[in-house]
């Protein structure tokens, strides 16, 4: 298990929020309990098995999604 | 393709714009049928194709979001022919949506402000000993850094050569620099002002003072209270309520129009967005006045607050002792003033220090036959002269002859507090000083701020004697005051309010030995200068251990608890008056029904922003 910390562009509507949670928990390899994407901050914050699925592919699911990746952190 | 839409919405926005007006400007002008349903359709088509993206998108997720009720709303419009409609809602969806960005990043401005003062990047030491820039984050605990004037210092450290003055607001929000040298400690966030220094890192990225500020700040702005929640909750079965009221609509009436227009007027627009824009712009101030405040339940807390309880060594007073109060007898006092600093500086009673710094640069002499007279004082000889510092009882026993002003000055001192050194020289009294923890200045204004922000009770507790805090707790006016407490006293009786009286209670005090108090109080308020310990028991920090905040700081919850209601009420009202003129008016239409939420949203934003600019009044 690895935590990664996104920082998204400026997050404008409550319902992104749901998007892009849900669009997480389609992927394999993440830790539901501790996905939270926050809506001030703009940060998506989660656990993930990077055996499962790849940093890239999680910011692909929110690219995908048309919200910008601006910087990510993953220990 | 679906990407590229959604980056280019701003570009569609102003294109839809222009479309709309071209086709009313040629309607009125040239009267231009054509012209006038074409560009209409054109601007519905491509200001439809971002939202109904959206929508498609949150579909898949299984999220009925409001790009869904606007989407079926538009194609709807389309059906029925009505272009001027679904060209206008898209417009103004898209347009509103633009304002809202705008003006959303505005109030998270002040938070946005305090994280760009992280440190980014920083000269690390390679394994060859020379120094190359590297990324903050690929700093360890251990490396050696070298940080020139003006550049941020990067962790947390220790200097290990050369010096430099440090400005450390960022995180005690005192801007007079502060000097380093070897083994001083250095912070994070802080900005070198001069010299060169090389520091080894203690602590890095998160752990740092700076790092755990930023981490409290980011987390309150998100965090929810128990409503926020609820509205939450609500949100994500509201929609899909609309969704099927519209639907239920069209099937018993078989009316297009009239559905459509649910669709619209249900938007939960600024329902959703009210209470984190108020939450995001209260804290923001709070960060830019050295208040950190842990989220939106604590300002609910500490906007209802019944009682404020003090802790007096180091809040309500300086918390070390100073000369308070003096009296000069006779002449040749600098002289005498000179010989009393000289017996004193060899001295390391508590009281000499108090007594040096309030002589402060004077000429020191070389003292002589210096006797330790245990529970009086000192005597001897400076320059040929006989000096006596001292006690009353000091000075009776070498007969010191002193006069009716002194006597009666001698009995006012003792009377507020005061313990007192009196010093003699060849037999005659010179000076008399009394010394006590002084209250801080300032603090009788801020208690009666505090008062005036409606706090019924004003309470102070201390480990001093009842004597000691009874004359604290008259020259400040507070309410009630109980001495002689132990900490674990002190907790008892915070307890006792909030369970046998069910009183919300705030606890302020020092972070390190009132820890007890600060978690059991409703609000446990630090005076921090950046502790680790203080920002992890408390709720409210006060940064830099500045008591005047603490009035600023409620009146800032008392604004932001108050904002949040305004934004409640403006959003649920907007919503209802929506609803009921549908019902009983002829005029309202789905195009009227989105004006009025785009402009709601604004309006609650705009409402939270004022936050920002929260000041004190008085």
């Amino acid at each position: 298990m690895k935590s990664a910390t996104i920082q998204l562009e400026a997050l404008t509507c409550p319902s992104c929020m749901q998007k892009i949670e849900g669009a997480l928990k389609s992927l394999k390899g993440i830790d539901q309990n501790t996905a939270t994407v926050s809506f001030n901050s703009s940060k998506v914050k989660l656990n993930f098995d990077e055996e499962k699925v790849s940093i890239e592919e999680i910011e692909g699911a929110i690219n995908k999604l048309g919200y910008d990746v601006i910087k990510t952190k993953v220990k | 393709m679906q990407i590229h839409i959604l980056k280019k919405r701003n570009q569609i926005t102003l294109i839809s714009g222009v479309l709309i007006a071209i086709a009313f400007i040629s309607n009125w002008t040239i009267g231009n049928m054509n012209l006038f349903v074409w560009s209409l359709v054109i601007a519905s088509v491509i200001g439809a194709a971002p939202i109904a993206i959206q929508a498609y998108q949150a579909l898949r997720v299984k999220v009925v979001s409001i790009d869904v009720l606007v989407t079926i709303a538009v194609i709807g419009a389309f059906l029925i022919r009505n272009f001027e409609e679904s060209a206008i809602v898209t417009f103004l969806f898209l347009f509103g949506a633009y304002l809202e960005q705008r003006t959303l990043n505005k109030t998270r401005s002040a938070i946005k402000e305090l994280t760009e003062m992280a440190p980014e990047s920083a000269l690390k030491q390679m394994e060859n000993g020379e120094f190359e820039e590297v990324e903050v984050d690929d700093v360890d605990v251990g490396d050696v850094l070298l940080v020139k004037t003006g550049a941020k210092i990067p962790v947390d450290g220790t200097v290990l050569t050369g010096e430099g003055s440090i400005n450390e607001a960022s995180i005690t929000g005192e801007s007079i620099p502060v000097g380093k040298e070897k083994g001083s400690s250095v912070f994070a966030g802080t900005i070198l002002d001069n010299g060169t220094i090389q520091i080894v890192a203690d602590r890095v990225g998160e752990d740092t003072t700076f790092g755990k500020i930023i981490e409290l700040v980011e987390e309150a702005q998100d965090s929810k209270s128990e409503a926020e929640r609820f509205i939450d909750r609500f949100a994500k079965y509201y929609t899909p309520a609309v969704l099927v009221i519209a639907f239920m609509v069209w099937l018993f009436s078989r009316d297009i129009e009239l559905a459509i227009t649910i669709l619209v007027l249900g938007c939960p627009g600024a329902l959703v967005i009210g209470v984190p824009v108020s939450n995001v712009a209260g804290i923001g101030n709070g960060a830019r006045y050295g208040v950190l405040l842990k989220g939106s339940e604590v300002i609910r807390d500490f906007s209802r607050l019944d009682t404020i309880i003090f802790d007096k060594t180091g809040t309500l007073t300086a918390g070390n002792p100073s000369v308070a109060e003096k009296g000069y007898y006779g002449d040749n006092i600098d002289h005498a003033l000179s010989y009393l600093a000289s017996v004193e500086r060899e001295s390391d009673h508590p009281l000499a220090k108090a007594v040096l710094e309030e002589i402060g640069e004077t000429t020191f002499s070389s003292v002589e036959n210096t006797e330790v007279v245990k529970g009086g004082g000192i005597v001897a000889d400076v320059n040929g002269h006989r000096i006596a510092v001292g006690n009353v009882a000091l000075m009776e026993r070498e007969n010191i002859e002193i006069s009716e002003q002194a006597k009666a000055d001698v009995a006012r001192f003792e009377k507020n507090g005061n313990s007192l050194v009196l010093t003699a020289v060849d037999g005659k009294l010179k000076v008399l000083m009394g010394i006590r923890d002084q209250i801080r200045p300032g603090v009788k204004q801020d208690l009666l701020r505090l008062k005036k922000l409606g706090v019924k009770n004003l309470v102070m507790l201390s480990g001093d004697n009842q004597g000691t805090v009874n004359l604290v707790s008259r020259e400040l006016g507070l309410t009630e005051a109980y001495g002689n407490m132990l900490p674990e006293d002190k907790a008892d009786y915070v307890k006792k309010l909030i369970e046998k009286e069910g009183q919300i209670v705030a606890f302020v005090g020092d972070g390190v030995n009132d820890s007890p108090s600060l978690a059991l109080a409703n609000i446990g308020i630090a005076m921090g200068s950046g502790t680790d310990v203080a920002i992890e028991t408390s709720d409210v920090v006060l940064m830099n251990s500045d008591f005047s905040r603490l009035p600023h700081a409620l009146g800032l919850v008392k604004a932001t608890a108050r904002n949040m209601k305004q934004n409640i009420v403006i959003a649920v009202g907007v919503v209802l008056v929506l609803l009921a003129s549908l019902i009983f008016s002829e005029w309202m239409n789905m195009s009227i029904g989105m004006l009025a939420h785009e402009a709601s949203i604004l309006v609650v934003i705009l409402n939270g922003m004022r936050l920002l600019n929260y000041k004190l009044r008085y």
